[in-house]
């Protein structure tokens, strides 16, 4: 199961939902694994902004990752424009801001997103970060807590399960 | 024609999750094609909506969007293990009435072909509400429409089908899956791509090779899912009926 899941999950009990501690659920015995797929940059521009960040930060860090940056990145600086072919080594720590939208900072983003995405963007090593992490970085055994009634979800093969005891057929 | 079992938890357990258990492979291999009202309203969602799928068996709908983003839950750990092969989407094994989201956080949700295995009335209303309180509720003050669930389910009215069940037959029916070891056979004659593989029981296969599992069904009539829509407290955009199936896209109800 791949972190970005747990961004969307909760323990499964009604009472705890109400809870903030029910939220994120918390790995125990996590065994991880890489489940490698293609990097989508406007599905992870367009994700950004739904996750929970100090939670998802807290999550990795109880998982014994390598921290996420305080700050969630704008969404602009995970693309940059192509043409400079220049390696990540030391493309990693710039800040690189693009320019290819002229939308206003101050009115809300509309719903819709243009028909394709600037097709000379590629992604930046925050982008190949968080992909790594989020979408390829995957649970494969262990348990997901809940901080609220202390429930363990078993995570088996890569599989979540919710269900609960009395309803084990 | 269904048995008289007290229905309710226990029944569903023996009467469709065993079953949907056992058959996962053979099920998946007969269900590729979306149906074309839930492939539209996934098309047209906005890039990079997150929503749920509800019951989301071999992971059919999962294949139709791959811009937005789906947590997929069944109650079959064998089907949601087919269902995992799709990217970027994520699968879980959970239940209908006690599903893991944090409520009101999604841009949409689909239950497609579940509740009508839900045995009572009560059941069947907790399960649409399960569904909708996934929804971002609609919000006046920021004109937003809140998100959308689309709700499709079997319908008591199809004479047009191969059952020919019709307004005035009983609506709570057992429903036979027809396996048979020769996987070749059962692919063929496939009709409406609806509810089950049972057609290949026309099939000449010898009987001693198949096996015949039984799932329970309540067949929806004319106007009853909207009406459990809204019970459960939510507000039908849009409905109709598509093959042999009475579907409904609903919203939460406005706070005003
Ligand atoms: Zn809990």
């Amino acid at each position: 199961m791949k972190l970005l899941t747990l961004n969307f999950l909760t323990c499964a009990l009604k009472p705890c939902k109400a809870s903030p501690l029910s939220f994120p659920l918390h790995p125990r015995d996590a065994e991880l694994e890489i489940v490698e797929s293609e990097l989508n940059l406007s599905f992870l521009r367009n994700i950004l902004p739904r996750l929970a960040w100090e939670e998802l930060r807290g999550v990795v860090r109880e998982l014994g990752l390598p921290d996420l940056p305080e700050i969630m990145p704008e969404a602009e600086a995970l693309g940059k424009a192509s043409s400079g072919k220049k390696t990540n080594e030391n493309a990693a720590n710039e800040n690189t801001i693009t320019t290819t939208t002229d939308e206003d900072e101050l009115s809300p983003k509309p719903e819709v997103q243009p028909e394709a995405e600037e097709p000379d963007l590629e992604p930046t090593q925050t982008a190949l970060d968080l992909h790594r992490l989020l979408l390829e970085t995957s649970l494969r055994a262990g348990s997901l807590v809940c901080g609220n009634c202390g429930h363990a979800y078993k995570v088996k093969e890569g599989v979540a399960n919710f269900l609960l005891p009395g309803h084990l057929v | 024609m269904a048995e008289s079992e007290p229905r309710g938890e226990e029944y569903e357990a023996q009467h469709v999750h065993s079953v949907y258990e056992e058959i996962a492979s053979h099920f998946s291999s007969t269900r590729y094609k979306p149906w074309p009202i839930v492939e539209r309203f996934l098309k047209e969602l906005p890039d990079g909506s997150v929503g749920a799928d509800v019951g989301c068996g071999n992971g059919k709908y999962l294949a139709v969007n791959p811009k937005v983003f789906i947590v997929g839950s069944d109650r079959s750990t064998n089907l949601v293990k087919i269902a995992q092969q799709y990217q970027p989407h994520a699968t879980i094994v959970a239940d209908n009435l006690g599903l893991p989201h944090p409520t009101h956080t999604f841009d949409f949700a689909i239950s497609i072909a579940v509740i009508h295995h839900l045995s009572t009335p009560e059941r069947r209303m907790e399960a649409v509400k399960a569904v909708l309180d996934l929804l971002r509720p609609p919000s006046s003050a920021q004109g937003q429409t809140g998100g959308k669930a689309l709700i499709y389910v079997w319908a008591l009215e199809q004479k047009e089908s191969r059952r020919g069940w019709d307004e005035g037959h009983e609506q709570d029916v057992m429903v036979p899956w027809v396996r048979h070891s020769k996987k070749e056979k059962s692919q063929k004659r496939r009709k409406g791509e609806d509810h089950g593989a049972e057609v290949a029981a026309q099939t000449s296969v010898p009987q001693s090779e198949s096996k015949t599992f039984l799932r329970y069904y309540h067949l929806y009539r004319r106007g009853e899912l909207e009406r459990d829509v809204g019970e459960a407290g939510g507000k039908v955009v849009e409905s109709g009926y598509e093959k042999d199936n009475w579907w409904a896209i609903a919203t939460l109800q406005g706070s005003d």
